[in-house]
C-alpha cells in the first residue's frame, strides 16, 4: 500500500551495513482481522507469518500497530494450538518496530539523514500504549540534520483511525481526526510523522481535504521512515 | 459455588443464568447515538473541558505515587481473589453483616431488586426517600420504580441532583452531570428547584452549591428512609463503605430511621484490610485526589446511633454470567472511578448517553453487554466503539485491559453470528485467502494499482475525494491515497534482478 516507506526501510538499513531480505511469502499481519473479531480468519495469517519469518535474525516492520499484533495478540491467539504457540513464541521476540531496532539492537540514533523541514511527530496508539516505544523514534528524528522538530499538543490522543472504526464509526471518527489535524496545523509544521501509515494515511487524508476545502495550510504525512531516508525521497 | 447453605439461600438462589436488565440495554446502535450527540457542540465543549480537568488532575496525584504500579497490582490480586471465591464470600459477608444486626437479601436481576426495596420502602410506611448516589440503583432503575408506587425520590448527590429535576439521565458514572456547564445548571435550578430563591441564584458554583444545600436540608431532615449503594462490602466484618465529596451521603447514611443498601455482588472484599489498597486507588484514580472529603463506614446497626434498621440487598444482574466467560471476567474488578472515561477520546466526543446505559465510555462497552448478554437491545454495539487506543487500560487502577475485552467480545459477536449472511464476513474471509499467499496478494495489489490508473488522470495531487460504499465513510471527512503507481513488491524484484543494492534514488 505504502512502497516509499518499504523502501526507505531498506535503504535506512542498507546505508548502515546490513543485508536486508524480503520474504515475498510474507502477507498481511491479520490485525484487522482479529481486532474486528475474526479470529478464524486471521489465524491463517499468523501461520503464514511465522512460518515465513521463522529463519531470520531479525524481522522489521515499519509499523507499530503490526508489532503490537504480533506481539500482544499472536500469543493469545495461538493459545489453542500447541505448535502454532511454539512458532509465535519463538519468532516474537526477533520482531522489531523501525525504531526499536535501530535504536535497542542496532544501538544507532544518528542514521545520517537530512530533512531541512519542520516536523511535527504524532505518537501512534499501540506504538505509544502497547510497545512503549517512548522517544526512540523522537532521538532518531533529532538526529536528523536541518530538521526542525516542534511538539505536537495532545499528541498522546488518538488520531481516531481504529481500523475498520473509522468506518463503522464514521461520525466519531471524523470528529477525532478534526481535533488532531488542528492541532497539527497549529504547530506550524510542513510534515506531519509518525510510525504507522494507517494511521498516517487517515491524517493526512483530513489534512488534505481540509486544505482542499480552504482551512489551514496544506500539511503533509510522511512515515519517519521516509525522513530517515532522506535527503532523496522528499527532497 | 461452595452451596452447603442452609435453606437454599444466598448462593444457591443465585445459581441459574439470569441476565442482567435495567438501564443497561442501548437503544440505538452506537454509531447512530454517536451522531445524534456529535450534533451538539455545547455538549463537545462542556466534555472536553471536564474531562480534561479531571485527567489532568489524577495524573497529578498518580504521578506523585511512588508504588501505584504495585497498588495497581495488588488491587487487581484482590479483586481476583474475590471473583474466584465470590459464592464462600458472599455467604461470609452475609453472615457476619447479619450477626451485626442487618438483613441480607439476594436479588438475581433489575426487577426482582426493585420489587425486594419497594416493599422494604412501603413497609416502613414513607412515602419519600432520600438517595445517597449509586450506580446499582441506577442500573436496576430503581427511581422510576419507586415513583410508579408512589414513593417521592430525592438524589442528594448534586450531581444527581441537577440530572434528576432535568429529568434526564446520568452521562458519566462520577459525574452524572458532566455535560452541563454551569449556566446551564443554573437554568434548571431556576426552572425545576422548589422553592429556590431566584434573586440569589447566579451561575457562580457557591451560589449553585447554597441553593441545592437549602433544598436538601428539609429533605435531610424530614427523611425517615435513605437508599445507597457501596462502594465496597467487607466479607469479613460485614462492613459497608461509601466513597464521597459532598457529605450529603453522610446525611443520608445517619440521619434516617431505615437505611436500605443495594450492593452488587462484585463490590466485595475479604478483609477490612483490604481497603487499605483501595482507598488509595479509588480517589486518585476518581476525582484526582490523594483522599476523598467523606469515607463512611457502618456495620449492621448502632442502638442509639444512625439507623435502626438496615437492609441490604446483594445484586446480581448479570454478574454470575459475566463471571462465566475467563476473559471478559475481569471487569467485574470495576471499581466504578470513571477514570477511562475521562481519558477516553470517543467518550470525550459523544458523552455519556451515546452508550445507551448507565454504564458509559470505555468499561461501560465492556461492561453493559456482558451484563445483558450481546443481543440485548443494540448493545452489541457496543464492543465496536473503540479504536483500541489503550488510554483506558493504562488509567485503569485494577489493571482491566479494556482493549482486550472489547477485542474479545466483538470475537464472541461474530462467533455468535456466523449462521448469518454478512458481507462483512464475506470481505473478511476473502481478504484472509488474499493476504496469506504471496500470489494471490501480489496479484491483488497490482490489480488495485491497475484499477486505480483511470483515477491517476482525475486527480490532480494524487488523493481520492470519493470512494463507493462502504468506503464512502472514509471519504465523508478524509481523501483516500491513490494506490502506489508500482507496488513495493515489484520494485523488489526488479531490483533483485538487477543485482542487489538500491542505488539511492527514489523510483516510485
Amino acid at each position: 500500500m505504502f512502497p516509499a516507506t518499504g523502501r526507505a526501510v531498506v535503504r535506512v538499513l542498507e546505508r548502515l551495513g546490513h543485508t536486508v531480505e524480503f520474504p515475498a511469502a510474507q502477507g498481511c499481519c491479520g490485525q484487522m482481522h482479529a481486532n474486528s473479531g475474526y479470529r478464524a480468519e486471521a489465524l491463517p495469517l499468523v501461520r503464514n507469518f511465522v512460518e515465513t519469518f521463522a529463519g531470520y535474525e531479525a524481522v522489521v516492520a515499519p509499523s507499530g500497530s503490526c508489532v503490537a499484533m504480533v506481539r500482544e495478540a499472536y500469543p493469545r491467539l495461538a493459545a489453542g494450538d500447541p505448535d502454532l504457540a511454539a512458532a509465535v513464541n519463538e519468532v516474537v521476540p526477533r520482531v522489531h518496530e523501525l525504531s526499536e531496532l535501530l535504536v535497542d539492537v542496532l544501538g544507532v540514533t544518528d542514521v545520517g539523514a537530512s530533512f531541512p523541514h519542520r516536523v511535527t511527530y504524532h505518537p501512534t496508539c499501540h506504538g505509544l500504549r502497547t510497545l512503549r516505544l517512548g522517544d526512540r523514534p523522537l532521538r532518531l528524528l533529532r538526529a536528523v540534520r536541518g530538521l526542525d522538530l516542534v511538539d505536537l499538543p495532545g499528541a498522546e490522543e488518538c488520531c481516531g483511525f481504529g481500523g475498520t472504526f473509522a468506518v463503522r464509526n464514521a461520525d466519531v471518527s471524523s470528529a477525532m481526526l478534526a481535533d488532531k489535524c488542528a492541532a497539527i496545523r497549529d504547530t506550524g509544521a510542513a510534515y506531519v510523522t509518525a510510525a504507522d501509515n494507517s494511521c498516517l494515511a487517515h491524517i493526512g487524508g483530513g489534512l488534505s481535504r481540509q486544505a482542499r476545502l480552504g482551512s489551514g495550510a496544506p500539511v503533509r504525512a510522511v512515515h519517519y521512515a521516509e525522513i530517515l531516508a532522506g535527503p532523496e525521497v522528499h527532497p | 459455588m461452595s452451596g452447603g447453605a442452609p435453606g437454599g439461600t444466598g448462593a444457591q438462589r443465585r445459581r441459574g443464568d439470569r441476565r442482567g436488565h435495567g438501564n443497561i440495554v442501548a437503544p440505538l446502535p452506537f454509531p447512530a447515538a454517536a451522531r445524534r450527540e456529535l450534533g451538539n457542540p455545547q455538549l463537545r465543549a462542556n466534555l472536553r473541558r471536564a474531562t480534561h480537568t479531571i485527567r489532568d488532575r489524577r495524573a497529578r496525584v498518580v504521578g506523585e505515587t511512588p508504588d501505584w504500579a504495585h497498588l495497581r497490582a495488588a488491587g487487581a490480586a484482590i479483586k481476583d481473589d474475590v471473583l474466584a471465591r465470590l459464592p464462600e464470600l458472599l455467604e461470609q459477608f452475609e453472615a457476619a453483616a447479619t450477626a451485626a444486626g442487618a438483613t441480607v437479601h439476594w436479588a438475581r436481576d433489575a426487577a426482582e431488586a426493585r420489587a425486594l426495596v419497594t416493599d422494604l420502602v412501603r413497609g416502613t410506611g414513607s412515602a419519600e426517600v432520600v438517595k445517597v448516589k449509586s450506580m446499582a440503583t441506577q442500573e436496576i432503575g430503581l427511581n422510576e420504580a419507586l415513583a410508579e408506587a408512589g414513593i417521592t425520590v430525592v438524589e442528594t448527590d448534586l450531581a444527581e441532583l441537577i440530572v434528576q429535576l432535568a429529568d434526564d439521565t446520568p452521562s458519566h458514572i462520577l459525574v452524572p452531570a458532566i455535560h452541563y456547564n454551569r449556566r446551564q445548571i443554573r437554568e434548571i435550578f431556576a426552572d425545576r428547584m422548589p422553592g429556590v430563591d431566584l434573586d440569589a441564584l447566579t451561575d457562580e458554583p457557591a451560589a449553585l452549591a447554597e441553593a441545592a444545600r437549602r433544598y436538601l436540608r428539609d429533605r435531610f431532615l424530614n427523611a425517615r428512609v435513605a437508599i445507597s449503594g457501596a462502594n465496597f462490602a467487607v466479607a469479613e466484618t460485614g462492613t459497608l463503605v461509601v466513597v464521597e465529596s459532598e457529605g450529603n451521603g453522610r446525611m443520608c447514611l445517619t440521619l434516617p430511621e431505615t437505611l436500605i443498601s443495594v450492593v452488587g455482588v462484585e463490590k466485595l472484599l475479604p478483609t477490612f484490610r483490604d481497603l487499605e489498597v483501595f482507598l488509595q486507588l479509588l480517589p486518585r484514580s476518581a476525582t484526582g485526589e490523594r483522599m476523598n472529603p467523606y469515607t463512611s463506614m457502618w456495620t449492621g446497626v448502632t442502638p442509639g446511633d444512625g439507623p435502626r434498621a438496615l437492609h441490604v440487598v446483594l445484586l446480581d444482574n448479570g454478574r454470575t454470567d459475566t463471571l462465566a466467560d475467563p476473559v471478559g471476567r475481569q471487569a467485574l474488578r470495576c471499581i466504578r472511578c470513571s477514570a477511562c472515561l475521562n481519558v477516553c477520546p470517543v467518550y470525550e466526543r459523544v458523552g455519556g448517553h451515546a452508550y445507551g446505559s448507565v454504564y458509559p465510555g470505555p468499561i461501560g462497552a465492556i461492561l453493559s453487554p456482558q451484563l445483558t448478554g450481546l443481543d440485548a437491545g443494540a448493545n452489541r454495539s457496543l464492543p465496536y466503539a473503540s479504536t483500541l487506543c489503550g488510554a483506558c487500560f493504562d488509567v485503569c487502577p485494577v489493571r482491566i485491559d479494556i482493549p482486550q475485552v472489547l477485542v474479545h467480545l466483538r470475537q464472541r459477536d461474530v462467533d455468535a453470528r456466523r449462521g448469518q449472511p454478512s458481507p462483512e464476513r464475506m470481505a473478511m474471509r476473502a481478504l484472509s485467502w488474499v493476504m496469506r499467499d504471496r500470489r494471490r496478494y501480489a496479484a491483488a495489489l497490482r490489480a488495485a494499482r491497475r484499477g486505480a490508473a483511470p483515477l491517476r488522470l482525475l486527480t490532480a495531487g494524487g488523493e481520492v475525494r470519493r470512494l463507493p460504499w462502504p468506503l464512502s465513510a472514509w471519504t465523508s471527512s478524509r481523501d483516500a491515497p491513490l494506490p502506489a503507481a508500482r507496488t513495493f513488491r515489484d520494485w523488489w524484484a526488479e531490483r533483485t534482478a538487477h543485482g542487489g543494492r538500491e542505488d539511492g534514488r527514489d523510483q516510485g
